[in-house]
């Protein structure tokens, strides 16, 4: 060889990029405790919810010394969900939305926890509706319940007061919205109204207005198939609304691609006067986008034609690929984490008192997971923690109870959500949009992908 | 008077390589034993680094997708062959036309816009005397801000409402305000826009080093026998810039082909589906519609955008060669 040497510096370079590489996939517990890493705040959450949190860690690793929980960022977008869980950067404990959890179970990505809910006494406190979302069909259940929300009508107050409007009288009727959010519109130049039209959520919301006027965008045949019914009086009502608003009143504003990130950082910016979501944004809205509490209001969505309030929520997951002594860890984590301020007075306060120290949002509406009786024996418990403007959130709290929670549609959620985004923009970037065509469109475009 | 294109054979640049001084090495007869003599084992050693590392993170991404575009796949249990089925169902996509003729939009727009202004402006640059390295980092200046930083920026100036920034400044002229990204009408030109701004300094810049090259020699000939500026850049500075054109122009069509960021960061492929592109529509497949993630038809698409740019550049080449060459 004409250059040992040259070979032996290359080789060492060679050697220790492959180790380089290598050392890339190591990893393990060096404390001898069992490490959990499970799910904290959405990137960008406030420094003080990491103190809350950071506060409950240390609470549960006394009471489970053997158990290191580590907080990863985490926000649930079901685009990059399976790269995550198969590129093992998702963290052992989660949660997933109610819509997504049936197509998770079907794909086989949630771990069965049928055996720990049983043992721990659960199977029989949830709400039958809640729990069957997360069971498949043959009885086996893939997830905890923890959190359930109805649709609200979320308004800012001090828009409404100086459009001259009272903010503690919100709207009851679609009608009612419609005038307000000119007033609003002409007298403030925010957009009065707005929804949410991107990265599914438009169809989310769409689906939502559907509900709420009576219609239906989907039927369950019963049998594991379903029938696409978008091009429904309801459906049509809510996209009239929409082109009412936009054309006619000007009340929408100027930007007509929002999804759930934006349009939540708008209102709380104070350019949206009206807009509907989950009833529990409050704690996003105040932790995530800096809203001002007293700009805050909230309120029923208005019902017609006996219609009801989309509901939805989430569920605490285990990841599929953890090992059983994760696993156990992850229930543990749960059970404390999620589950026991549902149940037990001293849990509930605790959580509450260290929400509360943090500067937390607690007390922020919900619909129960359990049942109305314990939702509310809950609230008593924690009722001196409550730091959420309930006052300001009347309307919801005293109207909830007297309208139908509706589930979501369950076949092919998203996608067809995905497919009402264009719809919704059509009709407020177009103003000769046919409504019926591009429902006639939209409900065979939906019909072949539930056939599929 | 003909304005010759061809550089003096006798006076290259400073620039250029030294002609080889030494004859080219005869040819060996290649077997292992002269191959180890002659140093191939160490050669192979400082290859091997950069061999593996491209092995692992260019290559084999690229032999997994074409063989995922026949499976179908969650990316968790183990994949199943479904043979062309990926590639009918993305052939049978409804939006899939929408795709192409928005790409397509976006690529003619972008060569109307994109294409001649870096030429122009380096052109104009290089007849700067003072300040060039000035002006040069003032062109270059985009291409330095982070793409997703730029999107932002933009978002800001395409306000919708008549205090935004681009319709303030169209109200200083009478001009009503303009929907800029809320309209299906103006959605791709103003991405097209930005994305012209984005890019431009990086070509400006190529094209300024190119203009280097052309001798001088040239303009002052063409001086002599009195041509005018227009003439100089028609007769001279084009022609010797011929090679890099042609280069530039199928590598700006193979970006342009492949445009995602702004689409997904500005509209989302809204309004009205108005700005869904070819990637955009791959992203959709892989990450939005299903949350198993339809990976193979995203491959399938994928690969298929491979093969007709493949083909096209092939296809331009084969038809370019005769002209770049001459």
């Amino acid at each position: 060889m004409k250059s040992p040497r040259k070979v032996v510096i290359a080789g060492i370079a060679a050697f220790a990029m492959v180790g380089a590489l290598a050392a890339c996939s190591s990893g393990g517990s060096e404390s001898g405790k069992t490490e959990l890493r499970v799910a904290t705040f959405p990137p960008g959450a406030d420094a003080a919810a990491y103190e809350a949190f950071d506060a409950q860690e240390k609470q549960f690793e006394k009471a489970n010394p053997d158990i290191d929980i580590i907080g990863v960022e985490y926000e649930w977008e079901g685009p990059t969900f399976a790269v995550q869980l198969a590129g093992g950067s998702l963290p052992d404990v989660f949660t997933v939305p109610f819509t997504d959890s049936k197509t998770l179970l079907e794909n086989g990505q949630l771990m069965d926890v049928t055996d720990e809910i049983e043992e721990l006494g659960y199977t029989d406190s949830f709400n039958p509706v809640i729990l069957d979302g997360v069971t498949d069909a043959d009885g086996r259940i893939f997830g905890f319940p923890r959190q359930a929300y109805a649709m609200g009508l979320h308004y800012n107050r001090t828009l409404f007061e100086q459009a001259g409007l009272d903010p503690d009288s919100p709207p009851t009727t679609w009608d009612e919205v419609r005038e307000d959010a000119k007033v609003i519109a002409d007298e403030t130049g925010k957009a009065g109204y707005m929804q949410m039209t991107q990265n599914n959520t438009g169809g989310w919301q769409l689906t939502a207005a559907t509900v709420a006027r009576g219609g239906s965008t989907q039927t369950d045949n019963g049998d594991g198939t379903y029938t696409s019914t978008i091009a429904n009086d309801g459906t049509k009502a809510s996209l009239e609304f929409l082109k009412e608003l936009r054309w006619e009143d000007d009340s929408l504003g100027s930007n007509f691609l929002l999804d759930w990130g934006s349009i939540n950082q708008e209102f709380a910016a104070g350019n949206i006067g009206m807009y509907t979501t989950g009833s529990d944004i409050y704690t996003a809205l105040v932790r995530d986008f800096s809203l001002t509490p007293d700009d805050y209001g909230l309120t029923v969505i208005p019902i017609e034609n006996d219609g009801g309030t989309l509901g939805g929520g989430d569920i605490a997951v285990v990841s599929p690929t953890v090992d059983d002594e994760t696993k156990a860890a992850a229930i543990t984590w749960i059970d404390w984490f999620y589950m026991q301020k549902l149940l037990d007075e001293d849990a509930a306060v605790l959580d509450a008192k260290t929400l509360a120290e943090s500067d937390q949002a607690v007390g922020t509406p919900l619909l129960p997971v359990l049942n109305r009786e314990a939702y509310e024996q809950s609230l008593v418990w924690i009722e001196p923690y409550i730091n959420v403007p309930r006052d300001q959130m009347t309307p919801f709290i005293d109207g909830i109870w007297e309208q139908t929670p509706v589930g979501e549609p369950k076949g092919k959620t998203q996608e067809i959500y995905a497919l009402l985004d264009p719809v919704v923009q059509a009709v407020l970037t177009d103003q000769n949009a046919d409504i019926d065509a591009l429902l006639e469109q939209a409900d065979a475009e939906a019909q072949a992908l539930l056939d599929e | 008077m003909t304005l010759t294109a061809k550089p003096p054979a006798a006076a290259p640049s400073a620039g250029e390589p030294a002609p080889p001084s030494t004859p080219a090495p005869r040819r060996r007869t290649r077997n292992l034993r002269t191959w180890v003599q002659g140093g191939g084992l160490s050669t192979l050693a400082f290859l091997a680094p950069m061999l593996i590392v491209f092995a692992i993170f260019s290559w084999s991404p690229i032999v997994q997708s074409i063989v995922m575009s026949f499976q179908q796949t969650n990316l968790l249990d183990p994949p199943t062959w479904v043979g062309l089925d990926n590639f009918a169902a993305v052939l049978s996509d409804p939006l899939l036309g929408t795709a192409i003729l928005n790409t397509l939009y976006f690529a003619v727009l972008a060569l109307l816009f994109g294409f001649p202004l870096p030429i122009l402006v380096a052109v104009l640059m290089s007849e700067v005397r003072r300040g060039k390295g000035f002006y040069s980092a003032l062109a270059y200046l985009p291409v330095v801000v982070p793409p997703v930083v730029a999107v932002l920026l933009w978002k800001v100036f395409y306000d919708a409402s008549p205090t935004g920034l681009f319709n303030t400044i169209l109200g200083w002229f009478g001009i009503p305000a303009q929907p800029w990204l809320q309209s299906s009408a103006t959605a791709m030109p103003s991405l097209v826009l930005e994305a012209t701004w984005a890019a431009a300094g990086g070509s400006i810049i190529i094209y300024l080093a190119a203009l280097l090259a052309v001798p001088p020699e040239l303009y002052d000939a063409a001086e002599v026998d009195g041509a005018s500026i227009w003439n100089k850049i028609w007769h001279v500075t084009l022609p010797q810039l011929r090679g890099i054109l042609f280069i530039m122009l199928i590598l700006q069509v193979i970006a342009t082909a492949q445009v995602f960021l702004e689409p997904y960061l500005f509209t989302g492929g809204g309004p009205n589906n108005a700005t869904v592109t070819i990637l955009l529509l791959i992203y959709r497949y892989a990450f939005q519609n299903s949350l198993g993630g339809d990976y193979g038809e995203a491959t399938a698409l994928s690969v298929m955008l491979a093969v007709v740019l493949a083909l096209l550049s092939w296809l331009y080449f084969k038809l370019t060669n005769r002209w770049s060459t001459s």
